[in-house]
């Protein structure tokens, strides 16, 4: 090895953390801008977007009553076209009550919980996938809030320390695929800049809409890391880094991603 | 039943080629998948979908296993006259879903 290639591996080896260098705001891009024609095709026409099903399934259970109460979401928040918007560009939002973020699948089971006194929504059904998609869709072209609440200023930089931190038998970092390498390929598929701007989406891969926690779990598993249940602390958290990593850019709910 | 998503234009010209966009919910369980016991997924799929304009036949197509979930189909027809356009998807498991929308041609 020559020296320089040595110092180079030095340099990376004693100070990663100076590799990791956040995308400066103008260079960000949604995922929209790594897929292809044809994906994108399927995103942008309703009548092609299978994530649409999703949403008019989410708003039927918007009006539906539910359970010993018998109130629908809409009694209280009467029509999701104006009371739901812009509401999922500013979720992840604090919640005074349990004192810490909560994100919008749960702010949707707190609210079934405690109005309509019904049975929490398990994560990943498809009812509270349509409910969110339904409700995050009012968002749609809205940007993203960037967060001011000082109550979430400890939450949002312990989701920024876990994008940082490397873990997993890869060794890997968030950063190190979606700040530093941004834009290359991974076993020939694009890398993007990882925003939460589409979310419940539909994946292709997955045949169905999911959630982000869900994409979160298939980065970790990649990762070959621990990964965390289904509405653990640690993805709210992380969901809270990368909204604010997206701040401003437009909520494109329900998007369609390869 | 399913939820299906169908787009028909409500007016065309006589002699118009029109553009007819359908989607349907569906899992399309391939029977080839395993659960982590090994044990198979029973093929649960959509077979068949036929597209009628005014009781003639104007599209039909089978599906199968490989076909991805919650098929998409889009095709053109000339408008010929006001009336109604029937969808039917049948499949696997006695699953059946109708759809109808009516045009105008002037």
């Amino acid at each position: 090895m020559t020296l320089p290639v040595i110092s180079a591996v030095l340099a990376a080896l004693l100070a990663p953390e100076l590799n990791a260098a956040e995308i400066p705001l103008s260079d960000r891009k949604s995922g929209y801008e790594f897929m292809g024609a044809e994906t994108r095709a399927m995103q942008d026409d309703d009548a092609a977007n299978p994530a649409m099903l999703w949403v008019l399934d989410g708003e039927n259970l918007w009006r539906r009553k539910q359970a010993t109460a018998q109130k629908s979401c809409a009694e209280c928040h009467g029509d999701a076209q104006t009371g739901m918007k812009g509401v999922a560009a500013r979720y992840p939002a604090f919640d005074p009550a349990r004192g810490r973020p909560v994100n919008l699948e749960e702010r949707i089971n707190i609210c079934r919980s405690e109005q309509q006194k019904a049975t929490p929504l398990p994560f990943e059904s498809k009812e509270l996938l349509a409910l969110t998609a339904y409700i995050a869709a009012q968002s749609r072209g809205m940007p993203i809030e960037s967060k001011s609440d000082e109550h979430l200023a400890p939450f949002l930089r312990a989701g920024r320390e876990m994008f940082n931190l490397r873990q997993g038998q890869l060794n890997l970092s968030c950063s190190q695929c979606h700040d530093d390498n941004w834009g290359g390929k991974l076993a020939g598929a694009p890398i993007p800049q990882g925003h939460p701007n589409g979310y419940p989406l539909y994946r292709l891969e997955w045949q169905t809409l999911g959630s982000l926690q869900r994409r979160l779990r298939g980065c970790l598993v990649g990762m070959r890391a621990e990964s965390y249940p289904l509405g653990a602390s640690e993805y709210v958290n992380l969901e809270l880094y990368l909204m604010w990593r997206a701040r401003g850019m437009k909520i494109e709910t329900p998007a369609v991603r390869p | 039943m399913a939820r299906a998503l169908v787009n028909v234009p409500a007016n065309a010209k006589r002699g118009d080629i029109i553009e007819i966009k359908t989607l349907i919910q569906h899992e399309m369980e391939s029977g080839f998948r395993v659960d982590n016991m090994g044990k198979v997924f029973p093929r649960d799929i959509i077979t068949d979908f036929v597209c009628k304009y005014n009781g003639e036949e104007i599209f039909r197509a089978e599906l199968f296993p490989a076909i991805a979930a919650n098929p998409f189909f889009t095709f053109f027809t000339r408008a010929t006259e006001s009336g109604t356009i029937i969808f039917e998807w049948s499949g696997d498991n006695g699953f059946s879903a109708t759809e109808s929308r009516d045009i105008t041609v002037e």
